[in-house]
């Protein structure tokens, strides 16, 4: 069975992996420029190595209350399409090498806004990660309601 | 072929080149039919493509271009006259080797590009030409004679041609000694040149020209022709090389970096405050300025680039129209940088198809109206305040405002009422909204599907703006207002709640300073407006357009801003400085928010927000019609104002002091720390200049409480690459002066003094409050101009 390299990360206590190869970089990074009008989600823009990128809010996407954007915040800048985008995250996990075995479909009890970005469940020592889809976690247009 | 890909891809760029001189040189010959020079060079153009294809094994572009030098020759040699026809099958045949060249670019191969019936075409036309011209009394053989040596290059063996260029000259040529020059031209004897040369190898370290002028053997004026002589030409090949335009593009990316860099580390060393990095900080940012500048020189292309297909769209359209046209070209030497030359393009065409097409009547339908049968059409380039106006201008029927008005109200673009109260510019400028057209009937032409109001988007996309004005009976001028470039934009940045802005400093026309007291915000029932030279100006929050809880209305500012040709204020907390800031695309997720234009790195590193005029203009006009009926009225105002000198109004201790508004460069506001001393002088760093300042309350002797702050607000006035600064209390406003209660002052510093807005203001001797900053800025101007005239 092959397996697949995830990078790691933790919203609101959950643990939720996205494939290594669409990561640019993580960093930590407390200056952001805010967007009046702009979709919720998107929490600022902040100046990587003179190139602006947006951050957004994985705590909306996932119908959370937005988090307080001070202080030292966990980007994970993922390549994206064209333009990097930085999904903001509350901590950073480890790279890890899972099985194709581990994985399984989100369970049919998972619902809500979450539901519509996970696209599994990988079964890790003690704890579940939840691959996330990365188009539909930056998708700031989708109904965050 | 694989090999030959290079000098494929040359011969391309070299025939496309060629190409678009040629259809310029055809259209040129149709007005002078005589003109032999310009046959010659259309056809050794020819002739140069035809024989590289020859060379390149592109059998039908050569074929077709064989035939065209045919029938271009039979003109040189004045058997046949240069009539439209035969200009109409010379452009097809240019067409068709186009076509071919276009196929080999795509398809590495010639494609099946119809040739056969071009060539049908330009036989007819040269076994058609050859009885006339017999008679035709435009040949003149003695001179037909004279261009012979170029018929022999028509051999049919085209292979063998390929050298068409003119082998360099051999190098001996290019440097001779001096003393062969001075004795071939007979100007030295070569026994004096001998011991004088005899002299170098004993010593003298003289030159040989010095030598043989101290002792009186040779003419000053002979040396120099034959220094000059010697001297070995550059050919072109040497002076100018091709450069890929990506490597220019990333080129321009880094310096715009560089630029932010500069900034960062300039406001950094400010902090540090030691001189020795001060000094650096400062050449470094002077070296950063001349170098984008030199990068930004290299993408600058002259406008002539995309005029240069305009002659040949003028004239097919007129033809088939059966109007006559002249085109007449201004200022097709001013630069614009290369990627705007490519978006005004398009719109541009569609302008000069749309004069042609629309604007200038049919010969019967001028000679009614008095004019001569010909149609005028003017292209004009100019450079106009860090911005490029390009007119197109005909002496055409002129718009026809009624109908544009009567349409607007149809379209629902305009309520009936309105009309009367609009100025005939705004009605005017109605074409530019989307599904606007008055044309009676839809042409091929203006059924193409570029409309105006295209037109202006892709103008407004690039920071530019479109106008129109018209004169019934005498014509129309649209005008396009583009940017030098768009990579980097002068900007105003400001704050509004905890937040910086940046706005784009062609939409500025000035900043008011709402003290809450002598100048205040009211409101039109809700609608907040301000009295700018007794007329309502609309005002847009910026605050409430961001979202933002409104703030109160004392000690803000208005920003007057000009966008989509109608002004209004956006009231903002605080305006704080002005600074070229370099353009970044904004992020997909926010294009559609539409509020900004883009995104800037900031001088402290943060991003900030450009926000986009037009826009903003737009959503308040959708606010309140309250702010439209204002609006109206005080464009009008602004075309009907301009008689009177306009005043920029200070306060300088107790005391009103108006300076001309023409003499004003700028209005800053410098941070108090930033005051530096250079001698007994205060200077301020500025644009990587050191500006002096002046404080009008000294100079003046308006001793009064230093006003509280830290920041002082200055007046920037700049002539020939120099600026000084006048340092006032505050700006108060800007007056129209057309009061006469005018009298002399014999006070120092100034020339006289007014009554403006009911106060009596006193007027600025500019010229000495500059020298008394300065005392050498208008001396060391003159006589830089001196040096540029000798």
């Amino acid at each position: 069975m092959a397996s697949r390299q995830f990078a790691t990360f933790e919203v609101a206590d959950q643990l939720f992996g996205v494939e290594v190869h669409t990561v640019q970089e993580v960093l930590s990074y407390n200056e952001y420029t805010p967007v009046p009008l702009a979709p919720p989600a998107v929490g600022g823009l902040f100046n990587l190595r003179g190139q602006v990128i947006a951050a957004v809010d994985l705590r909306v996407q996932l119908g959370l209350v937005r988090k307080a954007l001070q202080g030292p915040v966990m980007n994970v800048i993922l390549r994206g399409d064209g333009e990097p985008v930085s999904l903001v995250v509350d901590k950073i996990g480890e790279v890890v090498d899972l099985d194709e075995a581990t994985f399984e479909p989100p369970p049919d009890t998972l619902s809500g806004p979450t539901r519509e970005l996970v696209v599994g469940t990988f079964k890790l020592d003690g704890r579940l990660m939840l691959a996330l889809d990365v188009n539909q976690a930056v998708d700031t247009h989708r109904a965050t309601t | 072929m694989e090999d030959l890909g290079e000098i494929v891809g040359e011969f391309l760029m070299e025939s496309h080149e060629n190409l678009d001189q040629i259809d310029r040189d055809l259209v040129d010959l149709e007005q002078e039919p005589n003109s032999r020079d310009l046959i010659s060079r259309i056809f050794r153009a020819i002739h140069t493509i035809k024989g590289t294809s020859g060379f390149l094994a592109f059998t039908r572009l050569e074929t077709l271009a064989h035939a065209g030098e045919s029938l271009l020759s039979k003109l040189r040699d004045g058997v046949m006259p240069v009539t439209p026809s035969t200009i109409t099958t010379l452009l097809a045949t240019i067409d068709g080797v186009r076509s071919i060249l276009a196929s080999i670019e795509e398809n590495s191969n010639e494609g099946d590009v119809d040739i056969e019936s071009i060539i049908a075409q330009v036989h007819a036309q040269m076994n058609a030409g050859a009885e006339p011209a017999a008679a035709a009394p435009a040949a003149e053989p003695a001179e037909a004679a004279e261009a012979a040596p170029e018929a022999e290059a028509e051999a049919p063996e085209p292979i063998a041609e390929t050298p068409v260029r003119p082998a360099p000259e051999p190098v001996e040529n290019q440097r001779k000694p001096v003393g062969e020059i001075l004795v071939e031209s007979g100007a030295a004897q070569p026994a004096d040149v001998s011991s004088a040369l005899q002299q170098q190898i004993e010593g003298d370290e003289r030159k040989l020209g010095t030598i043989l002028l101290d002792e009186g053997k040779a003419q000053p004026a002979a040396v120099n022709e034959a220094l000059q002589q010697q001297a070995p030409k550059r050919s072109i090949a040497d002076s100018a090389i091709r450069v890929d335009v990506d490597l220019l593009d990333t080129l321009m990316n880094m310096v715009g970096e560089l630029v932010l860099a500069r900034n960062q580390l300039v406001r950094g060393v400010m902090e540090i405050g030691d001189a020795t990095l001060v000094r650096s900080a400062q050449r470094l940012g002077m070296i950063t300025s001349e170098l984008q500048e030199g990068i930004m020189k290299t993408r600058m292309q002259p406008i002539e680039h995309i005029w240069s297909k305009l002659p040949r769209v003028v004239r097919d359209l007129s033809n088939s129209l059966g109007k006559k046209v002249e085109l007449v070209m201004e200022g097709k030497e001013t630069e614009l940088d290369r990627s705007l030359l490519e978006a005004v393009k398009d719109p541009l065409t569609h302008l000069v198809r749309n004069a042609v097409d629309h604007g200038i009547e049919d010969p019967e339908r001028r000679a009614a109206a008095g004019k001569g049968p010909e149609g005028t059409l003017t292209l004009r380039a100019y450079h106009e305040g860090g911005h490029v106006a390009v007119e197109v201008a005909d002496d055409g029927a002129g718009l026809n405002v009624e109908r544009i008005a009567q349409k607007a109200v149809e379209n629902g673009l305009l309520r009936a009422e309105q009309i009367p109260n609009m100025d005939k510019r705004d009605i005017m400028a109605m074409v530019f909204q989307p599904g606007f057209s008055t044309a009676a009937k839809v042409t091929n032409v203006s059924g193409r599907g570029v409309g105006m109001d295209v037109v202006k988007t892709n103008i407004e996309n690039i920071g530019g703006a479109v106008s129109v004005d018209s004169t019934p009976g005498e014509g129309t001028v649209w005008r396009l207002t583009i940017p030098l470039t768009l990579a980097i934009i002068q900007a105003l940045t400001v704050d509004c709640g905890d937040q910086r802005y940046v706005v784009p400093q062609v939409a500025v026309l000035e900043l008011v300073f709402i003290d809450g007291q002598s100048t205040k915000i009211e409101y039109a029932s809700g609608a907040p407006v301000y009295r700018l030279r007794g007329k309502l100006l609309p005002l847009v929050r910026l605050d409430k357009a961001l979202g933002f809880e409104v703030a109160g209305d004392q000690g803000v500012y208005i920003m007057v801003l000009q966008a989509d040709g109608r002004r209004f204020g956006l009231v903002v907390d605080r305006v704080l400085n002005t600074e070229e800031v370099v353009v970044k695309a904004l992020n997909s997720r926010l294009k559609d928010i539409g509020l900004y234009a883009g995104a800037t790195i900031l001088g402290d590193g943060k991003v900030g927000l450009i926000l986009d005029v037009s826009s903003l203009a737009r959503r308040s006009h959708l606010a309140a019609d309250a702010e439209r009926k204002g609006m109206d009225s005080s464009s009008r105002a602004a075309g009907a104002a301009g008689t009177g000198e306009r005043l920029l109004v200070t306060a300088v201790g107790e005391r009103r002091v108006a300076i001309p508004l023409d003499t004003v460069t700028r209005l800053e506001e410098f941070p108090r720390d930033r005051i530096e001393h250079a001698g007994s002088r205060e200077v301020v760093q500025y644009r990587g200049q050191i500006l002096p300042l002046v404080r009008l309350s000294h100079l003046l002797g308006a001793y009064g409480e230093e006003p509280e702050g830290d920041t002082v607000s200055v007046v920037v006035y700049s002539e020939g690459g120099r600026s000084v600064a006048l340092v006032v209390d505050r700006i108060v406003d800007i007056a129209e002066n057309s009061t006469t209660a005018r009298r002399d002052a014999e006070e120092d510093g100034l020339v006289g003094t007014a009554v403006i807005q009911q106060r009596v203001t006193e007027l600025l001797d500019v010229r000495r409050a500059i020298l008394a900053a300065d005392p050498n800025f208008y001396t060391d101007l003159e006589n830089d101009e001196m040096l540029v005239e000798a």
